[in-house]
């Protein structure tokens, strides 16, 4: 595992005000690849500094929105709306956007001076100039030291941090990051997704970074917009998006959801013979036979002789533990503390109980789509 | 979060050990590979020791040098070294000209064009060099034939499965479309990211498809011989003076070894120029 030098950041870091970032538009956006619509009339507005995160599972047209953002896919239809100009028809080369990409995309020719160094090249930037503001980018990113080194020289991470002030070079009006921390491994991962939001509120860089890591997005974006199948789920703060989701998809994408078959009774459920209160939103929608999505933390357990279920998985995950409770035919997801998990065998007869205050319903016949983070794939009740 | 303990029914899994199986079929495999070397080793080496071997004797059958000194004298000979150099340079840059652009344009814009690509770079292999000249001879003007470049676009044809292979190989080792992407983003155009960019990360294909072409010019004798050019191979073919059979494998020796040391040179000044970069550059 690659170890990245510790650096202090505040110090290193442009004192003068940060220059507030752009506004960007993303109007009714259409771009069909054959018979798929990977964006189906997208509409977003970034505010000036925002970090927006784009998340959604593999095909959502996350990349695509991001990619017609940049000016490396021609739209359909729509306009892409930065400062108040409209950029859809403007080259790439030209629209002032930063980009760092999934793969290590330095240029291996180059060392890594010179690869920051390169936007400001193209710009015509004097020599001394430019190797002036590349060693500044270096040492804003702890890199100062490994100027001279190529790109296969360096680690995974320090490829990306080049990658990083490679973008800021150039001075950008947006900050455009596709999965760049998806290919390092976890620690480095950590430590420069602190890096880049750090910059990123220094800089106050409007920045648009995709991923399908809900961890990366919750810890990272002052906004969030989920995507699926083109068009936006929800868009909302990282605890708004986890607390409330709108939508059955968001709950089930972002965090994981065990599904619950309910009974409506006006606007309330019954689960575990506890009568619930519906969510107000898409939930109250829902007609006739509906799952409820209920959260790990949604659900607590009570060790109990006459429980009406019991443990058949456990799962350590540091300061919690995660438990899945056999109710009849269901099977919930349940956290509970460590210190309290570790004296629950399998097998433990418990008794569940909602602890939330309302509960999100889905229709029941939705397709479920698979909870990547699960620790047993998805966990679904059948009908 | 992927959990760190997992606590489930089979805990107790035994691993079954491969080890030493899997050992004893890694050796068997190196002997296999030392044999297949030596076999591969013997069929191209034993031929150009013979060949090397019957260039260093002179007419009474003792070793000596004879053959290569007189070569430079041989007549014919330079004029036709001249040619085949003139005609391998021309058709050297003509196939660079055409085949970069083409192969970085497809493996950027039309990826689904490099399986029809593929096929159409084979056809100068499966066509043979006879029918191509002999179809070329009867439709080209008086002025395209009397001129030797003409061979030039033969060969630039002939050279083209060689020369498409090596830059879709080099082209296909890097990430182009992110490489270029970034370039853009940067502002780079197209002119100065195939500069700074694409051509420098392809330099090592780019030498090998360069060598290639100048292996296959310096080879090809059916094109020439028919276009009525003496070439080196052709002339090789035709220099006919008795007791001087060294002389023609000498120049054939010559040309074999004369290709490989400028394949060295080329590799060894790539080599030091990227050395001399990476020094400048850390001194700096």
């Amino acid at each position: 595992m690659t170890l990245m030098k510790e650096t202090t950041m505040s110090s290193l870091l442009p004192t003068a005000s940060p220059s507030p970032g752009a506004a960007v538009s993303l109007e009714n956006l259409v771009r069909t690849f054959g018979s798929v619509r990977a964006l189906d009339g997208f509409s977003l507005k970034i505010e000036p500094g925002e970090f927006m995160a784009l998340l959604g599972p593999s095909g959502c047209g996350k990349t695509t929105a991001l990619r017609v953002l940049a000016g490396f896919e021609i739209l359909d239809s729509g306009r892409v709306v930065v400062e108040g100009v409209d950029l859809s028809n403007v080259n790439a080369r030209k629209r002032d956007m930063g980009m760092v990409f999934q793969s290590y995309s330095l240029f291996p020719n180059m060392n890594a001076l010179n690869n920051v160094a390169f936007g400001l090249r193209m710009r015509k930037q004097s020599r001394s100039v430019r190797q002036k503001k590349a060693r500044e980018l270096l040492e804003m990113v702890g890199l100062a030291d490994q100027a001279a080194k190529y790109p296969h020289q360096m680690s995974g991470g320090q490829q990306q941090r080049i990658a990083l002030a490679r973008a800021l070079a150039i001075e950008p009006r947006v900050l455009l990051l596709d999965e760049p921390l998806s290919a390092l491994d976890a620690m480095v991962r950590v430590e420069l997704r602190d890096q880049i939001r750090q910059l990123q509120q220094r800089l106050a860089i409007t920045t648009v970074f995709v991923t399908h890591d809900q961890e990366e997005v919750l810890s990272m974006a002052d906004r969030v917009c989920v995507m699926s199948r083109g068009h936006i789920e929800q868009v909302a703060t990282p605890a708004e998006i986890y607390a409330r989701p709108s939508t059955a998809f968001v709950a089930q994408f972002v965090g994981i959801s065990s599904r619950v078959p309910v009974k409506l009774s006006g606007q309330e459920v019954v689960i575990f013979d506890q009568r619930c209160p519906v969510r107000s939103g898409e939930s109250s929608s829902v007609t006739g036979a509906a799952d409820a999505l209920l959260r790990p933390e949604d659900i607590a357990i009570e060790v109990s002789a006459d429980g009406t279920g019991f443990v058949t998985r456990k799962s350590f995950l540091g300061a919690m533990t995660r438990l899945v409770v056999q109710v009849g035919d269901l099977s919930v997801r349940v956290d509970v503390r460590s210190d309290v998990g570790s004296d629950i065998e399998l097998g433990t007869r418990v008794q569940p109980r909602i602890v939330a205050r309302d509960v999100l319903l889905a229709p029941r016949k939705e397709v479920a789509i698979l909870d990547v983070d699960a620790p047993y794939g998805p966990l679904l009740t059948a009908d | 979060m992927a959990p760190l303990v997992e606590v489930a029914e089979a805990e107790n899994e035994v691993v079954p050990n491969f080890s030493t199986g899997s050992s004893k079929r890694r050796r068997r495999v190196r002997w296999w590979r030392g044999v297949v070397l030596v076999l591969t080793g013997a069929f191209f080496l034993i031929p150009i020791y013979a060949g090397i071997k019957f260039s260093l004797q002179n007419t009474e059958g003792h070793f000596s040098f004879q053959a290569y000194e007189k070569l430079p004298s041989a007549p014919g000979f330079t004029a036709a070294l001249t040619l085949s150099l003139k005609i391998a340079f021309v058709t050297m840059v003509v196939s660079t000209l055409l085949m970069v652009p083409t192969a970085i344009y497809v493996h950027v814009r039309l990826p689904r064009l490099r399986r029809v690509l593929d096929v159409v770079t084979v056809l100068p292999i499966v066509i043979p060099p006879i029918v191509l000249i002999t179809g070329v001879l009867g439709v080209f003007p008086l002025w395209a034939k009397s001129s030797p470049y003409l061979l030039s676009f033969m060969y630039v044809i002939l050279a083209m499965p060689f020369v498409y292979r090596s830059l879709d190989a080099g082209i296909g080792a890097i990430d182009l479309k992110t490489l270029t992407e970034a370039s853009r983003s940067l502002g780079g155009n197209w002119s100065k990211t195939m500069w700074r960019v694409i051509l420098p990360n392809i330099r090592p294909a780019l030498l090998s498809a360069t060598v290639l072409t100048l292996a296959l010019v310096f080879g090809e004798y059916t094109m020439a011989q028919l276009d009525l050019w003496q070439t080196i191979p052709v002339w090789i073919a035709q220099f006919q003076v008795s007791n001087d059979g060294p002389i023609q494998v000498a120049a054939s020796m010559m040309g074999l070894v004369g290709t490989w040391v400028l394949l060295m040179v080329v590799v060894s000044i790539d080599r030091s120029q990227s050395r001399r970069n990476r020094k400048k550059l850390g001194a700096s």
